[in-house]
């Protein structure tokens, strides 16, 4: 044995064009563009500044509740609960602010303290008693509904002051109108790309994922964390529940029914792997967009909306299938 | 076992007790770890050899019992304590995470981050210089790992195998302890992870191995720890034993009294493991 061998030798430094090919983001990413070329061929109205920014600002609410999703199902977990928690949390915030008379500012707080509030009690009861997270979320999405409709005794919140509806401001940008609120998605997005690839609680987020016995011998404190990535992620359900109500400019206790699942259908299609440990908020972006591309598309081309879910249904099943594959490759 | 004048144990344990609801996994064990040896831990499937190592690297809380590190008695909370006291294990499982790359999982919970504002305030890591040190000391080991961004998912057995042995003696400062690091390799890598021992042991780190591979324990112990339902049965020389002998206290059959002479527990047995008592 001299210093000159190389043991356990077989492994190259793949090229960089071959690791582009084989980046997970990529299949969503030729997805999403081939969408795009799709549509701009078949309809006039789809390749404008304009319709951009509407994709954005119909994407943006559920693409928030994806990045909290998104960090979820890193640690393979999953949250159904996001939809109702983000709607308790934003017919708090309306009827707190319109007919509390709270300061529009501290009912915003104390929106998203409930909303965190949420995330908090669904880590902490997947962790400590232990149960699975399935479970705990299905039971919190009940609560959340339920308090929703009991505390807004099924009232629609009008006339709602200012700050509530800033964000669903606009600005110009060349042509177009960009809003507020779709800046502070994508700065949302922007932030947990780097705090995933860039930070150490990323890593450890991703490690929880793989193996929570692998990360738990390694130092990470997996139960912290876990109801870390919980909290964090009802904080974003109630960014979202301000992004909801200042699009809609009302609280509406009906908003978000069907939220948690597009969320998780956005997550699944950017390629995150519903097993944990593996996928990206910048997939989750791009599965988003894939989501708004095609329900506006479709739209812009006169096709039916059941067919735009239908559509959806099938990119899902397409896209769990192509992790299946990879995973099972990998092994 | 220790005499007035051997040195103080650099991982000492009396009396460690864990249990499974009705399983007994350690069963009022002993351990002496002395300075600088390589220290075989031999047993049965099933001894108790995988919950005694994670009692001694924090991996599991005992019930029961005390652990002294260099002398003093020390309560390990969790795996991270017994990290910041210089331990460092290779796990039965390996405990590396698939998906990420091998840099990543050499620097797993001890992350570095970048000088500055940028590492303080933005927490953000230093990832040329964790891939560069993790070179380095795969390196320093002569594992030649060729590529450090790869994912471990895609590496062979035997090579997931050399990252866990490479991380920790990459960390150790006082211990290495290895389950059964050379169960998933070659002859040759088997060779190369001895010879690692070796060079750990040079450096003046002890070493605790599990194995059963016999010829493996027979080779690089300086002394082997037999462990038996739970407890260590014996801890004798390889020197001064055959293997059919350690082999027979393993099993039972021969019992190690007071003064280091074997007694037949189970003539039987004996003959059938081939031994004579001594
Ligand atoms: N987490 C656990 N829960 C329940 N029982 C356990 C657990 N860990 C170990 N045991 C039991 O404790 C006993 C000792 O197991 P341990 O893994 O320590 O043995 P071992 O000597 O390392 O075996 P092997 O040579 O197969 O690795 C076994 O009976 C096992 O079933
Ligand atoms: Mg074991």
């Amino acid at each position: 044995m001299t210093a000159t061998t190389t043991p356990y030798a077989g492994l190259t430094t793949p090229s960089t064009a071959r690791r582009l090919l084989t980046a997970p983001t990529t299949g969503p990413l030729a997805a999403l563009l081939i969408a795009c070329v799709f549509f701009s061929f078949s309809t006039d109205q789809f390749l404008t500044g304009g319709n951009f920014s509407l994709i954005v600002q119909q994407v943006m609410v559920v693409g928030t509740l994806a990045i909290g999703q998104t960090l979820i199902i890193l640690t393979a977990g999953i949250d159904l609960s996001c939809g109702a928690v983000m709607a308790f949390g934003s017919i708090m915030m309306a009827r707190m602010a319109a007919e509390g008379s709270l300061p529009p500012l501290l009912a915003i707080g104390l929106g998203l303290l409930v909303c965190a509030g949420f995330g908090l009690l669904n880590g902490v009861l997947t962790e400590k008693i232990p149960l699975p997270p399935f479970i705990v979320t299905l039971g919190m999405l009940n609560v959340a509904f339920a308090l929703t409709h009991i505390y807004s005794k099924e009232q629609t919140v009008t006339e709602l002051p200012g700050p509530l509806t800033a964000l669903g401001g606009t600005f110009p940008l060349g042509h177009t109108d960009i809003t507020y609120g779709s800046l502070v998605t994508i700065a949302l997005f922007l932030l947990f790309a780097y705090a995933l690839s860039g930070t150490g609680w990323g890593r450890h987020v991703y490690a929880l994922g793989n193996s929570v016995e692998a990360a738990r011998l390694n130092g990470v404190r997996t139960s912290r964390l876990t109801i870390g990535v919980y909290t964090v992620a009802g904080l974003l359900y109630g960014v979202a529940a301000l992004l909801l109500v200042s699009r809609t400019g009302v609280g509406d206790p009906q908003a978000g029914q069907t939220d948690n699942l597009d969320s998780i259908t956005a997550v699944v299609i950017g390629g995150t792997s519903l097993f944990g440990g593996r996928g990206s908020v910048l997939g989750t972006f791009i599965g988003v967009l894939i989501v708004g591309v095609f329900r506006n598309g479709l739209q812009l081309m006169g096709v039916a909306s059941i067919y735009q879910t239908l559509i959806t249904g099938v990119l899902v099943i397409l896209a769990v299938t192509v992790d299946q594959i990879s995973r099972k490759k990998a092994r | 076992m220790t005499t007035a004048d051997s040195p103080t144990p650099v991982l000492q344990a009396r009396g460690l007790v864990k249990r499974y609801g009705q399983v007994t996994a350690i069963d009022g064990a002993d351990f002496d770890l002395l300075p600088g040896e390589v220290l075989a831990v031999i047993g049965d499937n099933g001894a108790g050899k995988t919950s005694l190592i994670k009692a001694l690297t924090g991996a599991i809380v005992p019930d029961a019992g005390e652990i002294r590190l260099n002398g003093e008695p020390i309560r390990f909370t969790g795996p991270q304590s017994a990290r910041a006291h210089g331990i460092e294990t290779v796990h039965q499982d390996l405990a590396v995470a698939a998906s990420m790359d091998i840099a990543s999982n050499m620097f797993l919970g001890r992350e570095l981050r970048r000088p500055g504002v940028l590492g303080s305030v933005f927490r953000m890591l230093d990832k040329k210089r964790m891939r560069q040190e993790a070179a380095e000391h795969m390196a320093d080991l002569k594992i030649g790992l060729r590529s450090l961004t790869q994912a471990v998912e895609t590496l062979s057995g035997g090579q997931r195998q050399a990252v866990a042995v490479a991380r920790s003696v990459a960390w150790a400062r006082s211990v290495v302890v290895m389950d059964e690091p050379t169960a998933a390799l070659g002859v040759k890598e088997s060779g190369q992870v001895l010879d690692l021992i070796r060079r750990v042991r040079d450096r003046g780190l002890p070493v605790v191995l599990i194995s059963h591979n016999m010829p493996h324990v027979f080779e690089i112990a300086d002394r082997i720890h037999v462990h038996r339902l739970g407890r260590r049965a014996a801890v004798i020389k390889p020197s001064e034993y055959s293997m059919a002998e350690v082999v027979a206290i393993m099993t039972g059959a021969l019992t190690v009294d007071g003064s280091g002479g074997t007694v037949v527990a189970d003539s039987e047995a004996a003959k059938a493991a081939g031994v004579q008592a001594t």
